[in-house]
């Protein structure tokens, strides 16, 4: 779950790391007395969960309160790549000596949470690691143990930080590293940490993730302390009409499981796949063997031959597909036969003859030898277990570009 | 309506034979045990449920309910 920017302050502030005063404001009157209150020159900050504010006008800089409301009129009102926002930050225009950056990111490698430390503040990170890797410091934490400030300091100290800083930004990386475990985040980023010229640090922007997964068991901070309703999911992906479509086939019946994706997929195999992990690895075989799949999905879990057919049909329907490939890997909890059904009904309701739509057809499992009759009878192509993955979908790139 | 409803059966067909059809109680039991619907209980007996046909999961309890005979399972693509 990502947070809009005025929440993820909010953490930070709970965290006990200092933070300028700020104000989260929905309208142009309540952002006027947010920089009335500020006092002096303040810094207006649509509250979107996209990003390029700054270039679509999202951020803008004020001198006066009246300034200020005229601002957060116009942000309120600007759209930015698809997204209204929720509001608008009134942030003070700090006096600042220097930038840093202070992050703690899930590393799904190592399985543990890295800090990550650079004195080159305020911009992209992966930017600053490429161009100059001695100004980044890392270091992993324990999962369960105590984060000590001496594993922060560790961090901070590898960019060359001494001193007053080295001293004022431990307590701060250290907090962000308790944070972060204690929230399930997934990134937790203060970018930019800012030392002010009285020398005082505090987090001038942050970026806060949580772990989906964890969405469930850490009510009190998103319900409580943000106030975000159990509704809102912050999903800012925009389905498509096949996403839709399945999504809405599968909820119409309780029975199986189907799933479909077709981001970033325009071929012309569609995939009616599934089982353990076999999505995965038979996208994959299809188009390392020079396929071009139309879709990802998922189907198992034992599904009615109305949802079999409406994943096949959905598939069927999508533009430049000319046929489909049904492969899984063993399955124990899906009925061969049934799927079979379903897939054959999708091409008969849709006009398609299912010997020549169906390129291959490998469900080894429950039924199977009532499945294998089904296909017989309609001179589908099938194959066994004997046949790995690997090969039949080779075999299903085969025919298509055979036909093509 | 249901995706599998908006067409007539591709794979089963059932054929329940008179009387046990139009016995109130029997259609009662198949409504009962039918775990895919396909079996709809009147007072006119039992009306089997065309649309539905192909959900039919091979359980045969529906032909363990009726009296001997009287109904058969049809697996069309077995013609
Ligand atoms: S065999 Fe089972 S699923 Fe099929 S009609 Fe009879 S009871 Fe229903």
């Amino acid at each position: 779950m990502i947070f809009y920017e005025y929440e993820a302050r909010k953490i930070v502030e709970l965290a006990g790391i200092p933070v300028t005063k700020y104000g989260f404001c929905q309208t142009a009157d309540e952002a006027r007395k947010a920089a009335e209150e500020i006092g002096g020159p303040t810094v207006i900050k649509s509250q979107v969960l996209t990003g390029g504010r700054m270039k679509a006008g999202g951020v803008q800089f004020a001198d006066t309160p009246d300034e200020a409301a005229k601002h957060a009129e116009d942000i309120l009102k600007l759209e930015i790549n698809g997204h209204m926002p929720v509001g608008v930050l009134v942030d003070p225009k700090a006096e600042i000596k220097q930038e840093y950056y202070a992050s703690v990111v899930w590393d799904g490698t190592a399985k543990k949470p890295l800090m990550l430390f650079s004195d080159m503040g305020g911009i992209d990170i992966e930017q600053v690691a490429e161009e100059h890797p001695d100004h980044v410091g890392r270091g992993h934490i324990s999962n369960i143990l105590p984060v000590g400030d001496y594993e922060a300091k560790q961090v901070i100290a590898a960019t060359g930080v001494t001193g007053s800083q080295l001293n004022r930004a431990t307590p701060i990386l250290a907090k962000l590293a308790r944070l972060f475990r204690e929230n399930d985040m997934i990134l937790a980023e203060i970018n930019p940490l800012a030392e002010l010229t009285d020398g005082s640090f505090v987090a001038l922007d942050a970026h806060m993730e949580m772990e989906e997964e964890a969405v469930g068991r850490q009510k009190n901070i998103l319900r409580k302390e943000l106030g975000i309703a159990e509704e809102d999911t912050r999903d800012t992906y925009v389905p498509s009409d096949f996403e839709k479509n399945v999504k809405a086939i599968d909820a119409a019946d309780h029975r199986g499981v189907i799933q479909g994706k077709d981001h970033g997929f325009d071929g012309n195999l569609g995939l009616v796949i599934g089982a353990g992990g076999g999505s995965l690895t038979l996208t994959d075989a299809v188009r390392n063997q020079g396929g071009k799949p139309a879709n990802y999905s998922e189907i198992g879990g034992n599904p009615s031959v109305a949802k079999a057919c409406g994943l096949a049909k959905e598939v069927l329907k999508k533009d430049g597909v000319e046929k489909i490939a049904v492969m899984m890997s063993i399955v124990s909890n899906t009925r061969v036969d049934i799927v079979a059904r379903g897939v054959i009904k999708a091409c008969l309701e849709l006009g398609k003859d299912p010997a020549e739509t169906i390129a291959i057809f490998r469900i080894p499992g429950a039924w199977e030898d009532e499945g294998n009759k089904i296909l017989d009878h309609y001179g589908v192509e099938y194959c066994d277990r004997s046949v790995s993955l690997w090969d039949a979908a080779g075999r299903a790139v085969a025919k298509i570009q055979g036909a093509s | 309506m249901s995706p599998a409803e908006a067409m007539d059966a591709v794979f089963i067909d059932i054929e329940l034979d008179e009387p046990a059809k139009s016995d109130p109680e029997l259609a009662k039991k198949l409504e009962e045990v039918c775990t895919v619907g396909i079996f709809k209980a009147s007072a006119a007996g039992t009306e089997i449920v065309q649309g539905q046909l192909d959900e039919c999961v091979l359980c045969y309890l529906c032909v363990d309910a009726c009296p001997t005979g009287a109904m058969r399972i049809i697996k069309k693509y077995e013609n």
